[in-house]
């Protein structure tokens, strides 16, 4: 029949992508799972979902049963983060005002040089920027994490910014200057306030980056105070016994939660950000 | 009170106009102090001080001792370093094809308005999402233990998985299908591309009686072929500073199998604080990234087309 050829096809196209679909999303299916599970369980079958429901290893994880109590790691990931965002939001926005609007002699060379930049690997410089830091005494304090975000050192939110900017028509600043608006003002008042989907991308990126950094924290971090859920996490890989993969699994799954929930909120932010990463990098 | 006449009112704005262009000069500057800092202290000043270190003895205690180019020799000889350098290209080679592959694959595939497409992109997408945290890369490497899920599978089916982490051979794999799994970010990019592609160029086409495949290999792989090449620059520098995944999965064994080249460099930098020579060393990855971008740039004259 030739009505039937682009329903089969339809019904193959469904079944391909839900085996791929599954597939993909096994592994982190397998760690929910299992960190659901009895630690007898865990291994011992090739049922993904438990035959026991347990909630014992989020509250182990919690309680510090666990040999480690994952809470205050939780907070200082959170802080660290939330800086960060505050830090990328206030450089990426004034340079990005400045490089989209303002008129200075060397604006093409110094955007150059910036765009050259966001090639530049981050483990380049990681090594002299450790030494700087710990000439001042600032290593082992969360200092190292969050100041280079205000000096604008992801010049790719920068980038973001201007491409937004540029976006805003140019009638708005002349009226605004021509009613005697102060560069200040017009970015403050007319210009930032217009920019705020690229505010949230560049919000969303930093704080994806900054929760998931390990290296910074590895490296900066040396103190079991001062420990993030990367840091925790990675300490506890190292030093558990056999028996407790459901409370390393749980803290796991617990920290990617926030990354998921900004997901489903701002799923639309997110795509949009990595599509002008390609599209117009 | 006389109104102000057109004239001066002109004159006025124009006397407003070039005041804000000279204010607009000195206040960008203003703006700029936050990035013109960083970029002096944390990127332009820290290259400089990379350099400098290179050629020093230094071990963060006593003061940096100039030894000319002796760390660059002595790397030159270092049994590890030619490790790393393998490991690496030998992981750079397999999954970066690997991944673009898998992104263009599944983003075709993905690319059809079929009911529950959002769904499927999401899920496909998420592993890219959250595969980066240290918290994927503990299940991944339960994932592939010996009593793991994987080899249950693969014993269901009658055969016997290997040590995937413990074997030379298979450990890397393992890396590998970590960064092929996380292919939903090049996925994105190239869903956005496809929907850049005029339609008019498909409908011509099928007027001259193109046949899909055809179209695809003919419009949309060129079209798209600027986008292939940001991700296929993009993931070469990525993969070569792959460390969070080995440092959880393997920590470079076994029997340095997985010595990846930045782990590598964290071990001489902090971990026996050769700060000199890890400096040489960063020196020397900044050269071979710029090298292999290079060639990448000078290929795509040959295959990139800008415009169609």
């Amino acid at each position: 029949m030739v009505k039937s050829r682009p329903v089969t096809r339809s019904v193959i196209r469904h079944v391909v992508l839900i085996v791929l679909t599954f597939l993909m999303i096994y592994p982190i299916l397998w760690m929910f799972f299992s960190s659901l599970k009895p630690d007898s369980e865990i291994f011992s079958t090739t049922q993904l979902l438990p035959s026991t429901w347990t909630f014992q290893h989020y509250l182990d994880g919690f309680s510090g049963a666990a040999g480690m109590n994952f809470g205050p790691m939780f907070l200082h990931s959170f802080e660290i983060a939330a800086v960060v965002v505050i830090g990328s939001l206030f450089s990426a926005s004034l340079s990005g005002f400045a490089f989209a609007r303002l008129n200075f002699a060397p604006r093409k060379f110094l955007f150059g040089f910036m765009l050259g930049t966001m090639m530049l690997p981050a483990q380049v410089v990681m090594i002299p920027q450790y030494i700087m830091f710990h000439r001042v005494g600032l290593v082992n304090t969360f200092v190292p994490l969050m100041l280079p975000s205000f000096l604008g050192t992801t010049p790719f939110f920068i980038y973001l910014m201007v491409q937004f900017i540029r976006g805003i028509p140019k009638d708005l600043d002349e009226a605004a200057v021509m009613d005697g608006c102060s560069t200040f003002r017009l970015f403050r008042s007319i210009i930032l306030p217009l920019t705020k989907p690229a505010l949230i991308t560049i919000s969303i990126f930093s704080f994806y980056w900054t929760w998931d950094d390990f290296f910074g924290q590895l490296i900066y971090l040396n103190n079991p105070q001062l420990n993030t859920v990367s840091i925790g996490l990675s300490m506890f890989l190292a030093n558990m016994g056999q028996t407790q993969w459901g409370d390393l699994f749980a803290m796991s799954i617990v920290s990617v939660i926030p990354v998921l929930v900004i997901f489903i909120i701002c799923q639309r932010y997110l795509v949009e950000g990595i599509a002008t990463q390609g599209l117009k990098g | 009170m006389g109104l102000p006449t057109d004239a001066v009112v002109a004159s006025r704005h124009s006397k407003r106009r070039a005041s804000w262009s000279s204010r607009s000069g000195l206040a960008a500057y203003g703006f700029l102090t936050p990035w013109m800092l960083g970029m002096l202290l944390m990127t332009l000043g820290a290259m400089l001080f990379t350099i400098y270190l290179a050629f020093t003895n230094y071990d963060l205690l006593s003061q940096p001792r100039w030894i000319g180019a002796l760390n660059f020799h002595q790397i030159l000889q270092d049994p590890n370093f030619w490790t790393s350098i393998r490991v690496t290209f030998i992981y750079v080679v397999i999954s970066v094809p690997a991944r673009l592959i898998a992104s263009l694959l599944v983003a075709t595939l993905l690319n059809k308005e079929v009911r529950g497409i959002g769904i499927y992109r999401a899920l496909i997408y998420l592993p890219s999402l959250i595969g980066g945290s240290i918290g994927i890369s503990i299940g991944w490497k339960k994932l592939f233990d010996v009593a793991g899920p994987i080899n249950s599978v693969l014993k269901a089916v009658g055969l016997h998985g290997p040590v995937w982490l413990g074997n030379p051979r298979t450990a890397i794999l393992v890396i590998v299908l970590l960064s092929v799994w996380q292919f939903g970010s090049e996925m994105v990019i190239f869903l956005a591309g496809f929907k850049q592609i005029p339609g008019y160029l498909y409908e011509s086409a099928t007027i001259d009686g193109a046949s899909a495949v055809r179209q695809y290999f003919h419009i949309t792989l060129p079209m798209l072929s600027p986008i292939i090449f940001f991700n296929l620059v993009m993931g070469t520098i990525s993969s070569f500073m792959t460390f969070t995944q080995v440092y959880v999965l393997t920590d470079g064994g076994p029997m340095n199998s997985t010595l990846f080249y930045v782990l590598y460099l964290y071990e001489q930098a902090f971990q026996y604080y050769h700060m000199g020579y890890a400096a040489a060393l960063s020196i020397i990855l900044l050269i071979m990234i710029a090298v292999c971008t290079g060639f990448l740039f000078l290929t795509a004259k040959f295959w990139v087309k800008y415009d169609v």
